[in-house]
């Protein structure tokens, strides 16, 4: 039999204001294993924990209770508690009287009543709990980043400068993500390859980091420390560690109308490329869809134009299999399609564009070096409106659009505005808004600028049509502010398209089960004290696969995850929980009920042999639980048929019993 | 196969095209369209007059027949089709309009919206398939440039007409290219010809019209099609400049069976 004790918090008048803590911790007195009852102001404070310490030397205790907030709160300080009075922390129960009792009745003696049976539910259940010892596991001191835009660049030099080595899985050829596509930065206006290439420059030269560029992650297996990973490394049909990137393959490649990925398609490439001039690594790729040599087995011009002979046609994918102790997930954002959005004409005109391609079409490495000419002849052009908001807070149509707000487009869309306005001020430029959003560090000031020193036409209100009509685009307005429909005749539309998850999200979350909301955004621990972690141990995320960031955010959470990931990596041993699942092999009957169920796969089976009660030995399949990969969920409990899987700490009598007291 | 098929007022005088066409080209379809007996005009615009209970009632009577016959119901008209789809949907889903509309009907078990109304676009897409459809075109339109005019009505609302993407829509297109010709693809596509206006500001619908059929042009059209007998006659009395034509026309003369009727 324990000898148990009890706590009752009042926490100050949060519990006390409803709940009559003398007479919960005299009630409780009576209840089987109690040995000792008492209540204080704030049983977390020092002053309350010397007071569960002195009682566990002076009454002998084995158990304790404290009745307060929930186990989320203060488990942790309470199990440090008992360990400091020389118990097991596992003897620690806590019983929720606060969220689950005091804050949400407002009647005293029914709260009193809630209280004293929450408190006799975890007396019932200490009074069975069995002291735990958490295991050890080994960490591998590497880590993986999974996408090399601006958020995986950022993580993995902040990982590497702590000493430790990084890999970057990246399936485009080269560094560099969204940010290498953009033209200047809000709100400073610094343009974005100047801020960007000497960082990607730092990752090529870091001896710490290694690059896989045109590479995916093809499988994960294990557990937090010991990640087993195969990387595919895609076949570029070029020898990357020859290829000098000097680029006359580039110039002589016969096969030139390929559509540029990299300027959206707004220009073309060659079908042997390299996406831009500051590309890490700065190595050829063959597109094979579009290289004659590699369709039809003709041309070969590449190979013999190289001095390097670098080109290798019969290049095949290759898979890596790599160790690591922490994976950051940084795979970032596209901006979704136009096709279902067709009343902005997107499909049908040319000179309707996304705001990926404006940057495109302004940036001086892009299809018109930098001047802005409309895409289909050329002109520049002299009214340009802007819608904002296209797919993005768009709930009666959630098939075509998204909920959600796409946080970036104010600000981008008030930086080409004015950016507009500043280079070719004879330029009319309109800005439909549902709200200006603009909240963060000097964001407001530079919308305000837009408007007051730029002359950018704000008007509130959305464009319901774009008809192309000669070489005018006839758009039609609301303006809601003056309650009037407007005509615009503009030559150029720009949307501000909705961003989502890129696509390769989806699969990679299902490797490394981690969880995702609806919209395939990678979920957080928690939403605002654990937003750099995913809930699967050894996982962390990084910039906008976690959701919708602009670049100083996307920065910001890079070297969160990143030092979350050094944290990680600077142990040599991880302790478990040790109140995870384990199998009774002789209920065990192997049907894998339980490894069904388990999100983590920390259940595998085995053949074990059993000795028989007529002294024969037979061999069976039984369920194994890996203790370092368990997170201690129950699912497995609840679903095992024969009752085998058990979870210690909460054990399935524990519960009976609790349910028990409850009832009584 | 066999099909209710409700006709509408319109069909009968000013649109005898649309409705002559149809018939000949479901029966090369190998449809048969037979005509709820005693039908009798659809009641008019639902939008603007759903409490009208009075005006449903024969639409609700053409339902209940195609229901008693197991068979779907297919217009023609884009108004009777709206005005029949979303009777028909009222009676699925407003429990006080179908108690209304059933105590003034003498119909056996009375009638609660179990019909399946298909537009008879629809019909060519779900129930004969395109698919099909292009195998039995025999003078295939090659090289026609061809509009598609969607107009306001046969699409919207889409949560009840649920036919194509209102604003994206396709299936007129996808009709045209089956036909064998081209689909041009032009914005004004599903606007509003004006033809609600066209006694009150015939200015206004004349407008509308002309916005509709020089963006049709613009994008290189040399017909236009629609399924609305108010909408062609609005773009033809407002001086539309190409021809304006029932789709089913188009689809008897891809058919081979057009002459026929001119005989």
């Amino acid at each position: 039999m324990q000898r148990v004790g009890v706590f009752v918090c009042w926490c100050g008048s949060n519990i006390a204001g409803t709940v009559d803590v003398k007479a919960v911790a005299e009630a409780l007195k009576n209840e089987p294993g109690v040995v000792f009852s008492t209540d204080y102001q704030y049983m977390c404070s020092q002053a309350g924990q010397d007071m569960i310490i002195n009682a566990v030397k002076e009454h002998n205790l084995t158990g304790i209770v404290v009745c307060s907030c929930s186990p989320r709160m203060h488990e942790a300080t309470f199990r440090k508690t008992a360990a400091a009075a020389g118990l097991n922390p596992y003897m620690v129960e806590i019983a929720n009287i606060r969220e689950q009792c005091s804050w949400v009745h407002k009647d005293m003696a029914l709260g009193t009543e809630k209280a004293i049976i929450l408190g006799k539910a975890a007396v019932a259940k200490v009074n069975l709990n069995a002291p735990l010892t958490p295991g050890q596991s080994p960490v591998t001191k590497r880590a993986l980043v999974i996408g090399g835009g601006i958020a995986g660049i950022q993580t993995a030099l902040d990982i590497a400068d702590a000493g430790f080595e990084v890999d970057i899985v990246e399936k485009k050829p080269t560094i560099g993500g969204k940010m290498a596509q953009l033209d200047k930065t809000f709100p400073t206006l610094d343009c974005a390859a100047c801020i960007l290439t000497p960082k990607m420059v730092d990752v090529a030269q870091n001896d710490k980091i290694r690059i896989f560029s045109y590479s995916e992650v093809a499988e994960v297996k294990g557990f937090v420390g010991n990640f087993d990973v195969t990387i595919k490394k895609n076949a570029r049909y070029v020898k990357e560690d020859i290829c000098t990137g000097c680029g006359a393959c580039v110039e002589k490649c016969p096969m030139k109308k390929n559509p540029n990925e990299f300027n959206l398609g707004m220009d073309n490439r060659p079908a042997i490329y390299i996406p831009f001039a500051q590309a890490v690594p700065k190595v050829a790729t063959i597109d094979p869809n579009a290289c004659n040599m590699l369709k039809n087995g003709k041309c070969g011009v590449c190979a013999r134009i190289c001095t390097a002979g670098a080109i290798d046609y019969t290049q095949k994918d290759e898979y890596i299999e790599e160790k690591y102790g922490a994976i950051v997930v940084a795979t970032g954002f596209n901006p979704i399609s136009m096709d279902k959005f067709d009343e902005f004409a997107y499909n049908q005109s040319k000179d309707v564009i996304t705001s990926l391609e404006f940057e495109r079409l302004t940036n001086a490495a892009g299809p018109t070096a930098g001047h802005l000419e409309r895409p289909s002849d050329g002109r520049s052009p002299k009214t340009i409106v802007f819608v904002q908001c296209v797919g993005s807070r768009c709930d009666a149509c959630a098939e075509k659009g998204k909920e959600y707000c796409s946080k970036i487009c104010c600000m981008y869309t008030a930086k080409h505005a004015m950016l507009v306005r500043d280079k070719y001020p004879e330029t009319e430029v309109y800005v439909f808004y549902i709200d200006v959003r603009t909240p963060g560090k000097n964001f407001d000031e530079f919308y305000r600028r837009a408007v007051e020193e730029y002359g950018v036409k704000y008007v509130k209100g959305m464009v319901g049509k774009v008809v192309p009509e000669g070489d005018k685009l006839k758009v039609q307005a609301s303006d809601l502010l003056a309650n009037k429909q407007l005509h615009i005749d503009a030559d150029l539309v720009v949307l501000a398209a909705a961003i989502e998850p890129d696509k390769s999200a989806r699969p990679l979350a299902t490797m490394l089960t981690a969880s995702m909301d609806t919209n395939d955004f990678f979920t957080e621990a928690h939403p605002k004290l654990r937003p750099v972690e995913s809930p699967t141990a050894g996982v962390f995320l990084s910039g906008a696969c976690q959701g919708p960031k602009d670049i100083p955010e996307t920065v910001s959470q890079a070297s969160a995850a990143a030092a979350k990931v050094i944290g990680l990596l600077a142990k040599d041993k991880l302790t478990g929980n040790p109140c995870i699942a384990h199998s009774d092999e002789l209920m065990c009957n192997g049907c894998s009920s339980c490894a069904n169920v388990c999100p983590y796969g920390a259940i595998t089976y085995e053949d074990k042999e059993f000795r028989m009660p007529d002294r024969t030995t037979k061999v069976r399949r039984v369920a194994s639980v890996n203790p370092a990969v368990c997170q201690g969920c129950g699912a497995c409990t609840v679903a095992c048929p024969s009752g085998a899987m058990d979870l210690k700490g909460f054990a399935n009598l524990q519960i009976m019993a609790e349910v028990d007291a409850i009832c009584k | 196969m066999k099909v209710s098929y409700f006709p509408g007022c319109t069909l009968k005088n000013k649109a005898k095209d649309l409705d002559l066409y149809a018939y000949k080209s479901a029966e090369a379809l190998g449809v048969t369209l037979e005509e709820i007996e005693n039908w009798q005009c659809c009641g008019g615009v639902f939008t603007t007059a759903k409490n009208e209970v009075a005006t449903k009632l024969s639409s609700v009577r053409a339902l209940k027949e195609a229901c008693t016959k197991e068979q779907p119901l297919v217009t023609v008209c884009s108004a009777c089709h709206n005005v029949i789809k979303q009777t028909n949907h009222a009676m699925q889903t407003d429990k006080d309009f179908a108690a209304k509309v059933n105590r003034y009907m003498n119909e056996d078990g009375g009638y609660s919206g179990e019909t399946a109304v298909y537009h008879y676009l629809e019909m060519l897409r779900d129930l004969v398939g395109f698919d099909t459809l292009k195998e039995k075109v025999v003078n295939p339109l090659k090289g026609k440039k061809i509009a598609a005019y969607y107009g306001c009505l046969l699409l919207r609302p889409n949560s009840v007409m649920n036919m194509d993407d209102p604003e994206n829509p396709t299936i007129m297109e996808d009709f045209i290219k089956a036909l064998g010709a081209d689909a041009v693809v032009y914005s004004m596509r599903n606007e509003c010809c004006g033809g609600y206006v066209s006694v009150e500001s015939p200015d206004l619908a004349k407008n509308k019209s002309n916005a509709v059929v020089n963006n049709a042009k613009a994008q290189g059209a040399e017909m236009i099609i629609t399924a609305c007998p108010l909408c062609k006659y609005n773009l033809v009395k407002n001086g539309a400049d190409i021809p304006v034509v029932y789709f089913t026309e188009l689809l008897a003369e891809a058919l081979g069976v057009k002459e026929d009727t001119n005989e």
